[in-house]
């Protein structure tokens, strides 16, 4: 046994098993994946399928939060896109073809680009603070997504778009894929480049990584414009999912689940050191614990305070102060492998 | 490092149990992420004696102060405090038995009054809130006894750091505190404050306070000590009055080594230079509004020039803009002759040109990231994000540099935060000679660091621009600027009044120089 406790991402997981085992006690049917014409269906396969919006904006929120700032327009986002997605395939002379779906989803996620870039100017060129400058666009954008649609819910019948956030690639659904790609391209940036120790290193201490040389405006600008994109794609995800535009409700208070998935994931909200497996971790919680609450029957107006309930408890449990409790409980004698996650202080 | 030499470690506690200790500390074990900051060390605090504890950085003092305050928690060993044993889980723990700090940097509210300051937390109270009349005017009482006698309503930000200094000493007096432990108090006072506060120490020392001194001026040490402690690499070395322990054993007790060496050094400052071809860097009416008069400079390949003159004399200001670190509203500078842009840190690299920043911890290192991503940092910004350093090639930097310098502990995994200052001060020169610079401009490399830390930094200046690094050189200590440098540039008051050579000066010209040079003329 050895310490396994400790290590960062124990206890987001032992929160999702947990979330997992009470609801394949209180329905058996949870576990139960059926295959129907090939393709698989069933509890687990639509959290899987349901999380890809919040997925994709808490990956970007991660890269965000990790050089010091914060995105908190990315529902806003969401909603610009969905609206210029529909727009551009409601114009067109036909909404079935898969061309006009594809060039409404790169317009759409070009839009969120440069939303994210705007957000990225104000903080890293103009110094801005990061939580005014993304308020700005947060407030600003479902404006701006409503002038797109005329002030109504675009809708639209469009197969190949439907595809995107309901079809099924092989025996899954193709959402999931848009995640896992989005998390395997991401971890991959993060591994095999050195962005990955450039950005904690801003994050960490901002003025020492300019003297040596990182060119952190860059690094900072680019994790806005990330998280713009990503939340693009989630736009157009949900979109799809509803077939429709509703600028009032896409993605609305999707920046506080994923700060929350973030945080949940083990990334410190003072930036520095980062963790995309924490991430995808807590969004899996986040959704998990959606779906229980639905199925357990909470009335819909009680489902926040259920929500919050469970998530003081995974915080307390994960803060420093009840896992040194929890520490000294286990040890009784001074251990011989010095714990690496703890990172005290020491100045001799 | 060296193998410890011709000293055994010599462990002689307790020397005269005649009164009974009010702090005994044995045993004391404590571990960190890849150190074993202290080892079995055992520690005895009588009352009404003022007791050193030295050591280099990273020996263990401040672990050793911070287990006995409570700070951290100790993995073995015992600590007892008037008879009776402790553990301490916080610092108000620590309080409540009597044990009262007073840190380097003053922990105290300088936005706050000076009786709120020295009351706070204590304060009178009458129907629930706070007698603001008797805070004060017991306030007073207490900065009294000090002898110091300023008004307890005016705000602390107006005093002296010297006055914030006693004044973070009569707080801890409210707390009636048996023990004081004083940790550096003294690294920013001049001599007249330093005498004040030596006074207020003796006199707690006669009222039976045990006092815990450390301090890396070892005259202070000599003046105002009874009993020393030494520590060594988180063990204890040894304990001793005063009055057996003469200095150079002292030195040579806490580094393990004797500094004849640093005087070999010395000849550094005598060599000659080339100063005929083009030089390395020449700065022509370097200046900013408000911030620096406008100064030339001219350094030449594996020359060292000092920059000597007080705190704010314009000192960093100078090398800030000479390496784009702040923007230059004046003047020119040219790299082997070409005139170039120098508006951020990476044009300065780009023309191979390091600055290391005289704080750092905020400037300097990444605290969270290891030793090993510290180091390589400068050259990975170099090449960009998108061209990472292949691991083998990294271990094979790191390996190279932390054996070159003698980081300690000699451990790439190990996060730089947890590493002491001087140790930190190493990872940054190897994070800056790894990129190959043709100018390295250390600013305070040796401040706040031992003299063992410091004879290793210094001997590396040496080696370096033998070899024909040039090298810009800061530091308070003269001493060091006049043995390192060839020639020195002397600032005062914002402006650069001129340069000495320093195989013509000495302590004694440098510092009359400094004083009064130009001083006439200017007025």
């Amino acid at each position: 046994m050895t310490q396994i406790w400790k290590h960062r991402l124990f206890w987001p997981l032992a929160a999702l098993i947990t979330l997992i085992v009470v609801n394949s006690v209180a329905r058996p049917r949870f576990l139960t994946i059926t295959v129907r014409d090939g393709q698989l269906y069933g509890a687990l396969i639509d959290i899987l399928r349901n999380s890809a919006p919040l997925m994709l904006v808490a990956l970007g929120m991660t890269i965000v939060i990790a050089t010091r700032g914060i995105d908190l327009s990315v529902g806003a986002i969401m909603a610009v896109s969905g609206a210029v997605a529909l727009t551009v395939i409601d114009g067109s002379n036909d909404p079935g073809n898969l061309g006009t779906v594809l060039v409404a989803v790169v317009v759409a996620v070009l839009v969120a680009l440069v939303l994210g870039a705007w957000n990225g100017f104000l903080v890293a060129v103009l110094g801005i603070q990061p939580i005014i400058a993304t308020l700005v666009l947060m407030l600003a954008g479902r404006g701006v997504a409503l002038l797109i649609t005329g002030g109504f819910i675009t809708t639209v019948n469009s197969a190949p778009f439907s595809y995107i956030a309901s079809g099924y690639l092989t025996v899954l659904p193709f959402a999931f894929f848009i995640s896992v790609a989005a998390i395997a391209a991401l971890a991959l940036v993060e591994r095999r480049t050195a962005l990955g120790v450039l950005t904690e290193a801003v994050g960490i201490n901002p003025e020492a990584s300019r003297l040596a040389g990182v060119r952190s405006r860059g690094i900072v600008w680019g994790a806005y414009i990330l998280s713009g994109v990503l939340a693009g794609v989630a736009g157009v995800i949900y979109a799809s999912n509803i077939k429709a535009a509703d600028a009032n409700a896409a993605g609305l208070f999707i920046e506080l689940y994923a700060i929350l998935a973030v945080v949940l994931g083990g990334t410190s909200l003072a930036g520095g050191k980062f963790s995309i497996a924490g991430t995808v971790v807590g969004v899996l919680i986040i959704q998990t614990l959606g779906s229980t609450i639905l199925f357990l029957g909470v009335p819909s107006a009680q489902s926040p305070v259920f929500f919050a309930v469970v998530v003081v408890v995974v915080v307390v449990v994960q803060s420093p102060r009840v896992r040194r409790a929890l520490g000294s409980m286990t040890r009784r004698r001074p251990s011989t492998t010095a714990p690496d996650q703890e990172r005290t202080k020491v100045a001799a | 490092m060296t193998a410890d030499t011709d000293v055994p470690p010599i462990v002689d506690v307790p020397l005269t149990p005649d009164v009974p200790p009010i702090v005994e500390m044995r045993g004391i074990t404590i571990r960190f992420p890849g150190v074993l900051a202290l080892d079995h060390v055992d520690f005895v605090l009588r009352p009404g004696e003022v007791h050193s504890l030295m050591g280099e950085n990273g020996a263990g003092k401040s672990t050793l102060i911070k287990a006995l305050t409570g700070v951290y928690q100790v993995d073995s060993g015992s600590i007892t405090v008037a008879g009776s044993p402790r553990t301490f889980t916080s610092t108000a723990d620590a309080q409540a038995a009597g044990i009262s700090t007073v840190y380097q940097e003053v922990n105290l509210c300088t936005n706050l009054t000076v009786g709120e300051n020295v009351m706070l937390g204590h304060e009178p109270r009458r129907g629930g809130a706070i007698d603001w009349r008797a805070t004060h005017a017991e306030a007073a009482r207490h900065l009294q006894s000090l002898r110091l006698s300023i008004d307890p309503r005016s705000l602390l930000s107006t005093h002296s750091i010297a006055v914030q200094q006693l004044v973070a000493i009569s707080r801890a007096m409210v707390t009636e505190a048996k023990v004081l432990i004083l940790d550096e108090p003294t690294s920013s006072l001049d001599r007249d404050e330093v005498d004040q506060l030596f006074a207020v120490i003796r006199e707690l020392r006669a009222a039976g306070v045990a006092i815990l001194f450390v301090s890396h001026f070892l005259d202070q040490v000599y003046e105002i000590s009874d009993r020393i402690t030494v520590l060594r690499n988180g063990s204890l070395v040894g304990e001793h009055p005063i009055a057996e322990l003469p200095r150079d054993a002292l030195v040579t007790k806490m580094i393990g080594r004797a500094l004849d060496d640093l005087d070999a050094l010395s000849r550094t400052a005598h060599r000659t230079v080339d100063r005929s071809g083009e030089p390395l860097l020449r700065a022509e009416g370097v200046g900013k509004r408000g911030v620096l008069e406008p100064a030339d400079l001219e350094i030449y390949p594996g020359e060292v020039v000092g920059l000597a003159g007080l705190l704010g004399s314009g000192r960093t200001e100078l090398v800030r803009l000479l390496c784009g670190a702040d923007r230059a509203d004046a003047g020119q500078v040219a790299v082997h002759g070409t005139p170039v842009k120098m508006t951020s840190p990476r044009h300065a690299i780009d023309h191979r040109i390091a600055f290391s920043s005289e704080d750092r911890r905020g400037e300097g290192v990444v605290a969270d990231l290891t030793v090993a991503e510290n180091i390589v940092l400068g050259i990975q910004a170099r090449r960009g994000w998108a061209r990472p350093i292949r691991k083998s090639e990294q271990d094979a930097i790191v390996a190279e540099y932390v054996e070159a310098l003698g980081v300690r502990p000699a451990n790439p995994d190990a996060v730089v935060g947890n590493l002491s200052g001087g140790n930190q001060q190493k990872v940054l020169l190897a994070r800056w000679l790894a990129t190959s610079p043709e100018l390295i401009i250390l600013d305070e490399p040796t401040r706040g660091i031992d003299v063992g830390a410091k004879a290793d930094i210094q001997r590396k200046v040496a080696e370096l621009s033998a070899q024909g690094l040039a090298v810009i050189f800061i530091s308070s200590e003269l001493e060091e600027v006049l043995r390192l440098a060839q020639r020195i540039a002397v600032l005062r008051d914002r402006r650069k009044i001129g340069e000495v050579d320093s195989s013509e000066t000495d302590l004694d010209g440098l510092i009359d120089y400094l004083a009064n040079e130009g001083k006439g003329s200017a007025a």
